[in-house]
């Protein structure tokens, strides 16, 4: 189960509208890469995983992705606050306005809808763990990304801090990885699937 | 930064200490320096939460101490500007 707590992981304040930007930074909400593929990824992940610390971190990391979800809400929201209609249509977010309004609606930047197939869940846990280094890094590449696109320091702030999380995230995994293939085989971790197969591991 | 701005972003900053040790011990679950400071940060956060519900409204919704009024609902969601 879950207790929502009433505060943002890290806080989001920003002072003027920007809903060009707003339509870009959306990605990280319902993108290909963004965090809520990350906490679904994550807590879809961690039942079938053979070892009870990496259930642990991927159930904290999974949530900590909730918490980011609702950030990068947050920075939508705040950018796309009382817009007039001649700024809607110069910036380019008419598109957008058209289907939700100023409502949050998780899309990519392309406009695509969120999807499922953003994220895997192999039930093997070399695989899956391997994919979650990835998507840690594609997420980071992807925040960079929206740096480059962004001047507001209001906005640059937590967006730094999201980025900064996907490299300790990816640290965890890595970390998480080297606890699985500590109890397979060193002469071949992939002999067996350590998620499926029983008596996969040289210690249980 | 008023006083109840002050207290939040005091509350972030150990929620944050506290996230970051736990996803660390999550893979150390035998450092003995970061179940340390775990629990001293453990403290620091549940005392400041405590001044802030008594102050200005509860975190999560057992917070709620009032037997005249739902506070829950009434004191701002933190995606609004403060």
């Amino acid at each position: 189960m879950w207790i929502y707590d009433k505060k943002l992981q890290y806080p989001v304040n920003i002072k003027n509208p920007n809903p060009k930007l707003a339509k870009v930074i959306i990605s990280q909400l319902g993108g290909p890469d963004g965090e809520l593929a990350a906490s679904l990824r994550y807590l879809n992940q961690r039942y079938t995983m053979p070892s009870d610390k990496v259930k642990g971190l991927l159930t904290d990391i999974g949530t900590e992705e909730l918490a980011h979800v609702e950030m990068i809400s947050a920075i939508v929201y705040q950018l796309t606050r009382n817009l007039s209609i001649e700024q809607i249509k110069e910036s380019g977010f008419d598109t957008y306005f058209v289907d939700h309004t100023a409502g949050l609606y998780p899309i990519s930047a392309s406009g695509v809808p969120f999807t499922a197939s953003y994220f895997g869940v192999k039930g093997d846990a070399i695989t899956d763990l391997t994919e979650d280094m990835a998507a840690e890094q594609k997420a980071r590449t992807t925040y960079d990304n929206i740096l480059r696109l962004a001047d507001d320091p209001d906005v640059r702030d937590p967006i730094k801090f999201l980025r900064e999380r996907e490299i300790v995230h990816f640290q965890r995994f890595g970390e998480a990885l080297r606890i699985i293939q500590d109890n397979l085989s060193p002469r071949n971790f992939y002999a067996c699937n350590p998620s499926f197969d029983k008596k996969c591991g040289i210690r249980k | 930064m008023n006083e109840r701005e002050e207290l939040m972003m005091k509350i972030q900053k150990y929620d944050f200490t506290l996230k970051e040790l736990n996803l660390y011990l999550d893979t150390h679950p035998n450092c003995r320096r970061a179940l340390a400071m775990f629990n001293k940060y453990k403290k620091l956060k549940s005392d400041a939460e405590k001044e802030f519900a008594d102050a200005y409204g509860p975190l999560t919704p057992i917070q709620n101490n009032s037997a005249n009024h739902w506070h829950w609902v009434s004191d701002p969601w933190p995606w609004e500007r403060s």
